[in-house]
């Protein structure tokens, strides 16, 4: 971008937009929306499209799935395109490893369209639907295949990033089958023999003819090799920041069993006296356990360390596990905010996921700031993470896949621990309630949440508190 | 009723042992592999004097770089130091053989290091497995850094960058020297055993071709270890300049208030229009603006009409309860927090606020993104700045908050040989000074004029 020969001698209007307190140039009451852009990844031009590449049973899928969500979460608009799914839709049913022989004519004209309508698809996604990256998952073992995407990203103007898995342990391709394959529409009449004898007979169909990313043939193409589920990577030709950061929470990830537990702080006063915020004591209520080889959390408010002081365990304060910051409305009731900021309440409630307080914060910046968070719980086993009520939700939104509407309502209870455990393509949640009553600190949106709206109708939905 | 007392006197007990703002570390066996937190642990009690330590890794690490001369090594072992020890992690490069090993135990044992870089071509295999076993004997964690290239160009620009400098060849000419020092490479050339993907396949490393092209990570074993492996994927060679400035005089800034979120004085107009003509005098290609998300720093940028980025993480160091104070009025109310902030400014966090440190934390991601960019305009804050500059100039925690970053003057940053060449431009439309020195007395106890000695003059 050059500069313009212009330099304006009467600077532009600027005002701050209300509801997500950003400072934007205005002319004629209107928001200019040239010449700025809010930081964020992949502010460009380029779509991505992720292609996968790898035998049945490497986890491509798994690993679509999971940077999908990662993608999502940390706002960049993302949608898995699975080809597979594509075929059972257009097949009905499956009857065996058959279809999927080199030499099964049908087989392959269908698997073709199969990938072309996929494909079609995800053109329409990032063309039309205003998507960043999509993740095309399929076995595309051969370079003609792949040849084939990468003519079509060039068409559309679409960047390409390979991300294959390869491995050989059998113990691993074993519990892949096991986990996954098992419960897939395709075996639900088979019983468990039968499903995978015919699975890995539908693997060696491909064993043939794969042609592994080169690295001499392929030296042009961006992407990274994830072997033996991560003991090593090839990475060639990363071009943009996007890529970079899919390469670092791809080598991040694991898959050894293991289990997040969250849970907010004990009840606090503030809490018991439905104050918002704050950096309170704990109040003589709230329980614990532990356990070994447990990593324990906490934020650096004081409610979340006397929690953990309780367990007597070691453990790590991290400042950015702090309560979204409500910036001019910390420590007020939701009576006084609306007797203070009436304005500012309606606008929260309208779009609750983008709203920033005043000299405070909104849940898109805490997903910003909890994203080393993500990262390294990634790359943990066990951990307590003893949180806020905000916070927790937004961890939460990122294990369960939830969206931005719905994440500043997900129910996150005190005195409530949810254990995650991953299996298969997601995750198992169990709620442990604590048996010690608290509070209640949940506040759902209410029906009218225009600004002209009653006190009355805005305070419909506040918790009891003393 | 009696235990609600109880309970309560416990709870008491509790904020009495938290009532101090400063953060310590009281080093245990804990093993915990975070970069992000400031470690406290549960001993409960606060000192000043011991600096907060973050614990990245239990054991500490020894980086080990390998590969023939001119490869870029000590380019990386003093890049990935100097962004080691910024982002917490006291780190130090040893360039040297045999005496460096027992160095290394010293730093680690004695000085309290985390990572050791051990820049030296480390070519051959036996001895790596010298390091290794000395690694292991220990209880260190190892981890390679190869640099491979057979790109001649790249070769000979390395050498001209670097090599040149050296007293080896201060006298010779230049084609001469060339000529030697590639003879040099030569030796090394015969012996030189890459680490082998097959035979050292238990080993932890990275190898990195043709300046970044291409990558094998093998066996990250901890966050550390992944954290370096994402930065110097991020790096490059392509030339390119940083200019960092702050936003135009605010008009807060007149009233000697810190903080806040005023808008630019008529003079701080004047230098964004400044500001303007000079960024374009400068010819830069593919010019990337930042800013951050106060309303005085995209005042400035709007001056320049081209497409600018708000950062968030750009916003100036939060005051908390001293937001749009002067600093008269925060000796006035809060002579404690003033003294404390003068003992030690770089840890010191303003109550409900943030502290340089937490804005290191903050501004990670800005570096790693600017390590990736090409030619950057950064608008944004003095403590922002200072944070920034200590960053592309290595200066150590205790000078960070002390930096020079005036108002209205762009500091042009370009990277040469092994640091950064820094060009000074002040455009000529005077501001107030807003650099507030260390005064001498910052004892708790001190009077309002020794602890209001250095404020600078304002309205």
């Amino acid at each position: 971008m050059s500069i313009t020969d212009k330099t304006p001698s009467n600077p532009r209007e600027l005002t701050q937009n209300p509801l997500k307190k950003i400072w934007m140039p205005y002319k004629n009451g209107l928001p200019e929306k040239t010449h700025i852009s809010e930081k964020g990844l992949c502010m460009t031009n380029c779509p991505t499209l992720i292609v996968t590449v790898g035998l049945p049973a490497r986890g491509k899928t798994y690993i679509s799935k999971k940077l999908t969500r990662y993608l999502n979460w940390i706002g960049v608009p993302t949608r898995e395109f699975n080809v597979g799914q594509y075929r059972r839709e257009f097949v009905k049913i499956y009857k065996s490893f058959e279809f999927f022989r080199p030499d099964n004519e049908e087989g392959l004209k269908i698997r073709r369209q199969c990938a072309s309508a996929a494909l079609n698809d995800v053109r329409q996604y990032l063309t039309e639907e205003q998507g960043q990256v999509a993740v095309f998952d399929a076995t595309n073992t051969t370079r003609e295949r792949r040849e084939t995407i990468i003519q079509f990203a060039e068409q559309n103007g679409f960047k390409v990033f390979f991300v294959e898995s390869v491995c050989e342990d059998p113990d691993v391709i074993q519990e892949n089958i096991v986990q996954v394959k098992l419960g897939s529409p395709d075996y639900t009449n088979c019983n468990t023999e039968e499903a995978v004898e015919d699975f890995m007979k539908r693997i060696k169909c491909y064993e043939n003819s794969y042609e592994t990313l080169d690295e001499v043939l392929d030296r042009d193409l961006s992407y990274i090799k994830i072997m033996d589920v991560g003991q090593r990577y090839l990475v060639n030709r990363v071009l943009d920041h996007i890529q970079s950061r899919i390469v670092y929470y791809l080598m991040n990830i694991h898959i050894t069993p293991r289990s997040i537990y969250l849970c907010r702080h004990g009840e606090s006063e503030l809490n018991v006296k439905g104050r918002i915020g704050g950096d309170s004591g704990l109040t003589p209520r709230g329980k614990e356990f532990a356990k070994n080889d447990l990593k324990v959390w906490t934020s650096q408010m004081k409610r979340t360390i006397q929690t953990a002081e309780a367990l007597d365990v070691p453990y790590e304060q991290w400042k950015v596990l702090n309560e979204i910051d409500a910036g001019v409305c910390e420590e007020m009731m939701y009576e006084e905010i609306q007797e203070n900021y009436p304005l500012e309440f309606a606008l929260r409630d309208q779009d609750k996921y983008r709203y920033r307080y005043p000299k405070g914060e909104s849940y898109e910046d805490l997903v910003q700031r909890l994203e080393p968070v993500i990262m390294e719980l990634e790359r943990q086993e066990n951990v307590l993470v003893i949180c806020h009520q905000a916070v927790m939700r937004c961890l939460l939104a990122y294990f369960l896949d939830k969206t931005a509407e719905e994440l500043p309502y997900l129910k996150c209870p005190l005195h409530t621990v949810l254990k995650l455990t991953p299996v298969a393509y997601g995750c198992k949640v169990e709620s442990i309630s604590l048996n010690v009553d608290a509070v209640n600190t949940h506040r759902e949106r209410p029906e009218n949440v225009e600004v002209s709206r009653m006190s009355e109708e805005a305070l419909l939905t506040v918790p009891a508190h003393q | 009723m009696c235990l609600t007392i109880c309970k309560l006197l416990c709870v008491s007990v509790y904020l009495i042992l938290f009532v101090s703002w400063t953060v310590f570390c009281v080093r245990t066996c804990c093993q915990t592999q975070t970069g992000i937190s400031q470690v406290t642990h549960y001993a409960g009690v606060q000192t000043f004097e011991l600096p907060s330590v973050p614990q990245f890794c239990n054991s500490p690490t020894m980086i080990v770089m390998v590969g023939l001369p001119a490869r870029g090594k000590t380019y990386i072992s003093k890049k990935l130091t100097r962004y080691l020890n910024w982002i917490g992690v006291p780190t130090k490069s040893e360039a040297c053989a045999a005496a460096a090993l027992k160095d290394v135990t010293a730093y680690f044992t004695k000085e309290q290091g985390q990572v050791a870089v051990f820049d030296a071509t480390n070519t051959t295999r036996e001895r790596r497995a010298i390091i290794i076993s000395f690694a292991k004997e220990k209880g260190y964690k190892v981890f390679f850094v190869e640099s491979i290239c057979d790109d001649p160009e790249i070769i000979a620009e390395n050498i001209r960058q670097v090599k040149f400098g050296s007293p080896d060849y201060v006298d010779r000419d230049i084609d001469e020297a060339m000529e030697d020092f590639i003879q040099r490479i030569d030796c090394y050339r015969a012996s030189y055993m890459p680490i082998d993907d097959e035979r050292d396949r238990k080993l932890s490393y990275i190898k990195i071709f043709d300046v970044g092209n291409r990558y094998l990570v093998n066996q990250v074993q901890d966050h550390i270890q992944s954290r370096i492996v994402y930065y110097l994927m991020n790096i490059h060679v392509t030339p390119r300049s940083i200019y960092l400035s702050r936003h135009g005089e605010s008009e807060l800034n007149l009233l000697g208030r810190i903080g806040g979120d005023s808008g630019l004085s008529p003079r701080g107009q004047k230098y964004a229009n400044a500001l303007a003509t000079f960024i374009k005098g400068q010819n830069i290609r593919d010019l990337k603006v930042w800013t951050s998300h106060m309303k005085r720093t995209i005042q400035t940028a709007e001056a320049l009409g081209v497409q600018y980025e708000q950062w968030k993480a750009l916003n100036e160091i939060d005051a908390g309860v001293c937001e749009e104070m002067t600093y008269e009025e925060i000796q006035e109310n809060y002579p404690e927090e003033f003294a404390l902030r003068d003992q030690d400014k770089y840890r010191y966090r303003y109550p409900k606020g943030e502290s340089y440190e937490d804005l290191v934390h903050r501004l990670e991601p800005v570096i790693m993104e600017l390590e990736r960019q090409e030619n950057v305009l950064v608008i944004c804050h003095q403590a922002i700045m200072r944070c920034l500059l200590a960053y592309f100039l290595d200066k150590p925690a205790d000078e960070l908050p002390y930096l020079r970053c005036p108002l209205h003057t762009v500091l042009k940053l370009t990277p040469i040989a092994y640091g950064c060449k820094v060009e000074s431009f002040f455009l000529n439309i005077e501001a107030v000074n807003t650099h507030r020195e260390r005064p001498v007395n910052v004892d708790i106890n001190r009077n309002p004029e020794e602890a209001l000695q250095t404020v600078p003059d304002h309205i």
